[in-house]
């Protein structure tokens, strides 16, 4: 095993995942040097995280110098959006920043002489979403066809640079990791969002099978990757599966299942009006559901990430407000109408007695 | 002197019996006293008041254990809960009330580790699948659950896709079949396909191509032993006369069947009806010493033909045994 890298560059600081990551590797004594790329400022409650961090604030043209000058050894690459942002600029900003920035941070990478590691994020959405999918899928699984949502779409070539990348530079250790949806207790993101809502609208007829990660378990698993040697493709996410309707029940929230034509057009709506940002992606992965297997990660980084019912679980202990159905008041109505039913048999039992007395 | 002493000095004097009761008279042929009066029906009254509250209250935990979400759900989306709770009693009437399924050669099937059942298919609508799982799951001293392969249409339809899952089938593909098989579950697979399922009631009992025999290389791959399987019944469910072809391009679907009853009768059309079933399973195929040949195209085929001969040829015994489709 090779030693950690001394001066890791991390893009998308400004958001909550590079934030942490940044955090942590700064906060690890192996690792001298971190240094934090973002063409934004990160929010304020961020801010504090990031002390440690030789923050650049610079676009992603910029970087490519950035990286060379710095002498960085590890990128992680983390400037990846899964929803348009409204306040940066929609879907267009988006497309430029995953897309066209992932090309020109792997170019100042593979420009980089002492680069040793490149780290991507990327996500499970690069499996697209078919009916003739198998139910699990592996790291070599294939996507059918090419997927109809935008951030799906925008992995598939970022993986395809990344593929690029490694046929350039195969002296590097490129490690691409593609994660569940993340959950947790604090971090926000759109699927936290739904999930938070008293009444969640779902895809009529469709159940899909979810699978989450733990925000905690993805940083272990970056952090890993940077200071050990992966290289590869790994699937990131827990064990087990929730179906949709489970999950909607266990957050004690009420489901709402709506015909997915409409489903669909009144995302576009809400979009357009900027309230939700309910995108193809959420649709497809509502209609067709997301399973992968996770054996080679735990193979390869000797960590089991905390299964999907447990990272879940700990969700909704954090959101409980707002929820109406749940297991307490259940079992409370359980008990209730059992002793009902109890109770009007006892009365019941008598009556024979009583009408011969009569 | 205590009474024992004085008992001991008189041994067999002091033995006290009770007269013996008069002997049981007949008066006019009947019965005048139950000889031995029984407290039963009291006890029964007191059991079956429990017996009801038990299952109100086990039927009411039920019901708050699927609206908490709480039961769990393997990767492939089956939720054995469900299935034993509500699937299996449902399809059990059609089962041994509607079609007096009688199964034979269920020690053909392991005991445990994973199996390949590889049936014939017919009858318009896959039923004949739905009762395999229910005969493996009445039959099979483990009770062990089908996992079946479905085609993609069937995963294309909204609420379908859905009971299939929970049911605990998924889509027929290579992937699939050998993960099941490699965590030591029982799959059911149907390799005629649509071909099987929508051919005409002339054509009954005639097994149809095997396709590729993907079925095969999986079992192969993963030392799976395959079961064979005749289903004889199903045919007459509902008896293709014809196949309306237009109609079916035009709803998307690969036949649109033409039975006695459908469309005549509309919805009445869709009860089926009440043939015989018999269902045998045939020794196991053990495919273990073949596992370096699942890429071998000829061991592939010799082996998918010998499970269609063998289907074929059971077919054949059992409906000799069964004269009258709608006997007994």
């Amino acid at each position: 095993m090779t030693s950690p890298p001394s001066v890791v560059v991390v893009t998308g600081v400004s958001r909550y995942l590079g934030a942490r990551v940044a955090a942590r590797l700064a906060a690890d004594p192996k690792i001298d040097r971190v240094v934090g790329l973002d063409p934004h400022d990160p929010p304020a409650g961020l801010l504090g995280l990031l002390d440690g961090v030789e923050r650049i604030r610079a676009d992603a043209r910029a970087a490519t110098e950035a990286i060379a000058d710095l002498g960085a050894e590890a990128v992680v690459h983390l400037a990846v959006t899964s929803v348009p942002d409204a306040q940066h600029g929609g879907r267009a900003a988006m497309k430029e920043h995953n897309v066209i920035g992932t090309m020109q941070v792997l170019a100042a990478a593979q420009g980089a002489p002492r680069l040793r590691k490149l780290v991507v994020r990327s996500s499970t959405a690069a499996y697209g979403a078919s009916f003739r999918d198998p139910a699990v899928f592996t790291e070599d699984t294939e996507p059918r066809a090419v997927p109809r949502g935008a951030f799906a779409r925008d992995i598939l070539d970022i993986e395809g640079y990344v593929r690029g990348f490694r046929r350039r530079r195969p002296e590097v250790a490129a490690t691409v990791l593609r994660f569940a949806p993340m959950i947790s207790e604090s971090a926000e993101t759109s699927l936290t969002r739904y999930f938070a809502q008293p009444v969640v609208p779902t895809v009529l007829g469709r159940d899909a099978r979810l699978q989450f990660v733990h925000v905690e378990d993805a940083l272990e698993i970056l952090h890993r990757s940077v200071t050990e040697d992966h290289p590869g493709t790994f699937n990131v996410a827990g064990s087990g599966v929730l179906m949709l309707s489970q999950a909607v029940r266990r957050a004690g929230r009420i489901s709402l299942p709506v015909p997915e034509p409409a489903l669909s057009t009144g995302a576009a709506l809400l979009r357009n009006l900027g309230v939700e940002q309910i995108g193809l992606d959420q649709i497809d992965l509502f209609v067709h559901g997301r399973v992968v297997d996770t054996t080679r990660l735990i193979n390869e980084f000797g960590f089991t990430p905390r299964t999907t019912v447990a990272a879940f679980e700990e969700f909704i202990q954090a959101h409980a407000a707002g929820s109406t159905l749940t297991a307490d008041r259940l079992a409370a109505a359980e008990s209730a109408i059992l002793d009902a039913i109890r109770r009007v048999r006892a009365a019941a039992e008598p009556a024979p007695a009583g009408s011969d007395r009569a | 002197m205590s009474q024992d002493e004085y008992r001991d000095m008189f041994p067999g004097h002091t033995e006290f019996r009770l007269p013996e009761p008069a002997p049981v008279r007949r008066v006019n042929g009947r019965r005048p006293i139950p000889e031995s009066p029984e407290p039963a029906p009291a006890v029964g009254v007191a059991d079956s008041l429990d017996v009801w509250d038990q299952r109100v209250a086990g039927g009411l935990a039920f019901l708050r254990r699927r609206l908490a979400g709480s039961y769990e759900v393997d990767e492939f989306g089956f939720d054995p809960e469900l299935a034993e709770a509500v699937f299996h009693p449902m399809l059990k009437i059609l089962y041994r009330d509607w079609f007096r399924t009688e199964v034979l050669g269920i020690e053909n099937v392991p005991l445990d580790g994973g199996g390949l059942v590889v049936g014939n298919h017919s009858g318009t609508i896959a039923l004949d699948a739905l009762m395999l799982t229910v005969a493996l799951h009445d039959k099979h001293p483990r009770k062990r659950h089908l996992r079946l392969l479905g085609a993609d249409l069937v995963f294309r339809m909204p609420v379908m896709s859905e009971l299939a899952r929970a049911a605990g089938a998924t889509v027929a593909c290579n992937p699939d079949a050998e993960r099941l098989m490699n965590s030591s579950q029982l799959v059911g697979v149907f390799p005629e396909g649509f071909k099987g399922i929508g051919k005409r009631f002339s054509e009954r009992y005639k097994l149809q191509r095997f396709g590729r025999g993907g079925f095969v290389s999986a079992a192969l791959r993963t030392g799976t032993p395959i079961v064979p399987v005749a289903i004889v019944g199903a045919e007459e469910i509902y008896p293709i006369l014809a196949d309306l072809k237009p109609l079916a391009r035009l709803l998307g679907v690969p036949y649109f069947p033409v039975t006695p009853t459908f469309p005549l009768l509309g919805p009445l059309g869709l009860v089926p009806l009440p043939s015989k079933w018999l269902i045998q399973f045939c020794p196991p195929i053990p495919t273990a010493h073949l596992r370096e040949y699942a890429d071998d195209p000829l061991v592939v085929y010799n082996l998918a033909d010998q499970v269609r001969e063998t289907i074929q040829a059971t077919l054949h015994e059992l409906l000799e045994k069964r004269p009258d489709p709608f006997g007994p």
